[in-house]
């Protein structure tokens, strides 16, 4: 278990991002991924300061505010064999990084994108964030008077292959959320309501504890089988949806919500905002597209990590250099 | 004066006495967008293939279409390849500049024009040749449709009968710079021969002007420094391209994307053993390279200032995390948006210390072709070596004209990856630390992931020598003064000076980059004009080597020439170097935007010398 743990948190006891850490550490190591196979990518916050304290045997690259998705890019366009999993905050995503957030969701880049959301800046201590509540109160009495972003209604429009919403408090479904999130090939989107509890976690905050657990309208509930459990999985046609992974797993949603269908895009807009309107919000996975195209193909990468080719497979023979100075001539 | 050209003709219709071989300066005018690339490239091309000495100056607006655009094509049997302020033959197509074009030539000054524009009326000091452009065209280009993309190539025909240029050189220059476009081929000949015909029936030489083959143009290629960086690029086996499009740095990406897709396709699988990625700023474009680079690869960027600018926050994380990158700055003309197609050296300072806190760049400053492609391949090897950024700062003179060069060649090095940690090292460090500088020279060894080495957490807050999070004073400070340390050592690795003069030490000249050439030419004007000889060094890169403070030590007074309002180099120099050093430096400086010539740099360091300025001809003895 050990280079799976990270070292000892600096966060604020009962911060929901140490509920996160704990449950990507739980994931990860339930489903057999070995730390030194994975990359950590943040930005800056307290949220994207988690992955030093999960996954210590893992290469971290803790970045610039709002600028993980860049960093992100050319680490996984590097070595496309790593695992890539990102953890931003709902400022670093929503507000200075929204430029990349919104241009790596149409890449489709393979990476795990952690949103730790507590509807305000926790580092900076307490301002809002632009996933903040219209109505929503700072300790100080500030109501917020500008309408939220939806990160994932936003993924899901540009182009993310898996979208999910989940609460750093539900450790059955987050830990059932991260592991399909990493049986897929793709971006996997999760937006996770985390706590503050320092700054946002009072009467009047729509991100607090208790709101969130009064509020939160789960799609279902997920199972997730991993590809190397070879069950039959028995499901009950019409109140379940059985969801094909890229690698073989299966994710099984108990819809609760009759119609609902994760593969289908308006379906899972449709779900958002009606939620958000009844100021509910939606967890569970609330999009999936198992086998869109994702930006190493795109790229038409060979299979090797291009950081890692030899001279000869990067750099052109003589008679390469000779031919282009003819053509000079 | 008579009002039409032709009469003109009539009345000045002798045989020039005195011939200027080789020596001219030739600028067309005309109009973005109205095909004129191809004639004006043909006409170099062709003067290029006669060995004679040849370069080539874009003037363009900052749009894409119907705005003023110049060619200065510079003849020099001598070698000089510096913009010369003087225009011996104009070429005027376009009639919103062709009076002020007129106006501003030296008297004895030839024009070709388009006749309706009834230029000759204007001044009765100038050679005046009148083309009837629209009739010629029409004449030889029967689709009235295609006629405005051939009547420049009429001018090419004219010229080659006036200045005696083989025309088989014309054909054959325009059958490399149209390929395999037969019909356009077919249509640009006819149009060339036509201006030839109509040169060879109705006008009569008086001008001075001739162009005599002087042996052929032998191995030597033709290219934009942009076209070479790339080619750099490629050899030096890059494999993370990110950059977003900004002139003028553009055409060094997409050149390499060209040459990256016709030859780093894995023969086997088909698959690219690159990656580029346009970016969706510049931002974003230096945070994939250093991820990149972060990861392994050999990542590059390339922009301008703006895109400069923008990337100043990632530059000091990867200035201070210590990651590789390398960062092509094709300098323009600032600030802000500035001048976007005019050229200069206006980014130096703020690239050299670019973000915040104490940071410090390694710089490389090519001057030639050669240069341009040798310095991108040392620049991936720097990056790697140092753990750093590194910049290479050439600029719109270098990277958008077509120079004249020797052959590049091919690298016979492997690429230097710097300090990557092995099992063997690690055995014989017995304990790693990311940033622990087990060596004295300020390097640290790195591990990457995915090879099997101990991970760490790269980070821009501060970090001890294990790489874990710190605060601690002496942590920071051990840090920074490691920094320091590489810097150090980067001294004596990067490219050094040159000494392009010996000279007798009184006056001494330093420069980098494009304005190289202008300083070249002016050495001669300062040594024939006032007999000087000054002794001129060269900069590559910075951080500067013992070789400057020396050079300085030799000289009595030094003159920094570059490109900016603020002398930017001079204010590198003023960081590290005493004060009796200082005081020996003087400013010579050039910025409007237009590239730097020899008149202007002799012109200052005549004053500087306390001697009387030549007059504008330049003939002056003291
Ligand atoms: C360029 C830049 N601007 C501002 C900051 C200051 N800053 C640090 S963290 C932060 C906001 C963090 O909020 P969020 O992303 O929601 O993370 P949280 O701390 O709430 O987990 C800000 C504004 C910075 N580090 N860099
Ligand atoms: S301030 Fe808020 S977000 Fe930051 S660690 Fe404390 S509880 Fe968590």
């Amino acid at each position: 278990m050990q280079p799976y743990r990270g070292s000892k948190t600096t966060l604020c006891a009962g911060c929901g991002h140490n509920a996160i850490s704990e449950r990507v550490i739980h994931a990860f190591y339930e489903m057999g991924i070995e730390p030194s196979r994975v990359i950590k990518l943040s930005g800056i916050g307290c949220s994207s300061k988690s992955p030093a304290y999960f996954l210590g045997g893992s290469h971290g690259f803790n970045g610039v505010h709002g600028r993980m998705p860049s960093i992100g890019t050319g680490a996984v366009i590097a070595n496309q064999q790593m695992i890539a999993v990102g953890t931003s905050g709902d400022g670093d995503t929503g507000a200075i990084g929204i430029g990349q957030f919104v241009h790596l969701m149409r890449r489709n880049l393979p990476i795990i994108y952690i949103i730790e959301d507590n509807g305000c800046y926790g580092l900076t201590k307490g301002q809002f964030s632009p996933t903040a509540d219209v109505g929503s109160k700072l300790k100080t009495g500030v109501v917020n008077d500008l309408p939220p972003i939806d990160t994932c209604a936003l993924a899901i429009e540009l182009g993310a292959s898996f979208v999910a919403r989940s609460f750093s408090g539900d450790k059955k479904q987050l830990t059932a959320v991260l592991k399909a999130a990493l049986s897929h090939r793709g971006t996997a989107m999760l937006d996770v309501i985390s706590p503050c509890v320092t700054f946002n976690d009072h009467v009047g905050s729509t991100k607090s504890y208790a709101y969130a657990r009064d509020h939160d309208e789960p799609l279902g509930e997920i199972d997730f089988i991993p590809y190397f459990q070879d069950i039959d999985v028995e499901y009950e046609a019409g109140s379940s949806h059985l969801v094909k992974m890229h690698d073989g797993s299966q994710l099984l949603l108990k819809k609760l919500e009759a119609e609902y269908d994760p593969t289908d895009r308006l379906e899972a807009m449709r779900i958002l905002h009606e939620t958000s309107r009844r100021g509910e919000f939606a967890t569970g996975v609330i999009y999936v597209e198992p086998d869109k195209e994702d930006f190493i193909e795109l790229l038409n990468l060979v299979d090797e990590p291009l950081a890692t080719l030899p001279l000869e497979r990067v750099r052109p023979p003589k008679a390469v250099l000779d031919e282009i100075m003819e053509e000079l001539r | 004066m008579s009002p039409t050209g032709v009469a003109v003709q009539d009345a000045a219709a002798s045989q020039p006495a005195r011939q200027i071989v080789n020596d001219f300066n030739i600028q067309v005018a005309t109009v973005n967008g109205s095909g004129s690339q191809t004639a004006n490239m043909v006409l170099f091309r062709s003067i290029f293939q006669m060995g004679i000495p040849v370069s080539g100056k874009n003037l363009f607006p900052s749009n894409i279409a119907g705005l003023p655009t110049w060619y200065t094509i510079r003849t020099s049997k001598d070698g000089y390849v510096a913009r010369k302020r003087e225009i011996d033959v104009l070429v005027a197509m376009n009639n919103e500049t062709a009076r002020d074009d007129v106006m501003g030539l030296e008297p004895g000054a030839t024009v070709v024009y388009d006749e309706p524009m009834q230029l000759a009326a204007l001044r009765d000091d100038l050679i005046f040749y009148p083309v009837p452009f629209d009739k010629i065209v029409a004449q030889v280009c029967p689709d009235a449709k295609l006629r405005r993309l051939v009547r420049n190539m009429i001018y090419d025909g004219v010229l080659a009968r006036l200045f005696d240029i083989d025309m088989a050189q014309v054909e054959t220059a325009l059958n490399k710079q149209l390929g395999r476009k037969v019909k356009a081929l077919a249509l640009n000949q006819a149009a060339m021969k036509g201006g030839y015909d109509y040169a060879t029936e109705h006008l009569t030489k008086q001008d001075p002007f001739v162009l005599e083959s002087m042996g052929g143009s032998g191995d030597k290629i033709l290219i934009d420094g942009n076209a070479a960086g790339a080619l750099g690029s490629l050899m030096a086996g890059v494999t993370v391209v990110a950059w977003y499009p900004i002139t003028p740095s553009s055409s060094l990406c997409e050149t390499l994307i060209d040459y990256l897709r016709k030859y780093r396709i894995d023969k086997e699988t088909g698959k690219a053993t690159f990656a580029v990625v346009q970016a969706e700023d510049e931002v974003a474009a230096i945070g994939m390279t250093l991820g990149a680079g972060w990861a392994g690869a050999r990542a590059m960027t390339s922009t301008s200032g703006p895109g400069i600018s923008l990337m100043a926050e990632f530059t000091g994380l990867g200035y201070y995390a210590e990651v590789p990158a390398v960062i092509f700055d094709v300098q323009r003309v600032g600030p802000s948006t500035g001048l976007p197609t005019r050229t200069a050296q206006g980014d130096i300072l703020s690239t050299a210390l670019l973000s915040h806190g104490d940071t410090k760049h390694l710089l490389l400053l090519p001057s030639s072709m050669a240069e341009c492609y040798s310095m991108a391949i040392e620049a991936f090897d720097l990056a790697e070596r140092f753990q750093t950024p590194v910049f290479v700062m050439s600029d719109l003179d270098l990277g958008m004209n077509a120079w004249v060069s020797e052959p590049f060649e091919c690298p016979t090095e492997p690429p230097d990856r710097g300090k990557l940690l092995d099992a063997e090292t690690l055995k014989r460090l017995g304990e790693w630390g990311r940033y622990r500088d087990v060596d004295g020279d300020g390097i640290a060894y790195r591990s990457l992931p995915g090879d099997g080495m101990p991970a760490y957490f790269c980070r821009g807050s501060g970090h001890d020598g294990d790489a874990g999070y710190s605060e601690r004073a002496d942590d920071y400070e051990n840090n920074l003064n490691r920094l320091a340390r590489k810097f150090e050592t980067a001294r004596s690795v990067v490219p050094g000076p040159v000494t392009e003069r010996e000279g007798d030490g009184k006056v001494g000249v330093l420069a980098y980059g494009s304005t190289h050439w202008a300083v070249v030419e002016s050495c001669d004007q300062l040594a024939r004009e006032a007999a000087l000889a000054p002794r001129y060094l060269r900069l590559r890169a910075f951080p500067f080597t013992d070789e400057l403070t020396a050079f300085i030590d030799r000289c009595d007074r030094v003159y920094v020439v570059e490109q900016n309002r603020d002398a930017q180099m001079l204010s590198l120099m003023r960081m590290e170097m005493s004060p009796e050093r200082i005081a020996k430096l003087r400013s010579v400086l050039h910025y409007g935007g237009l590239p730097i010539d020899a008149r202007s740099i002799t012109d200052a360091i005549l004053a500087g010398e306390g001697h009387a300025l030549a007059p504008a001809n330049g003939d002056l003895k003291t």
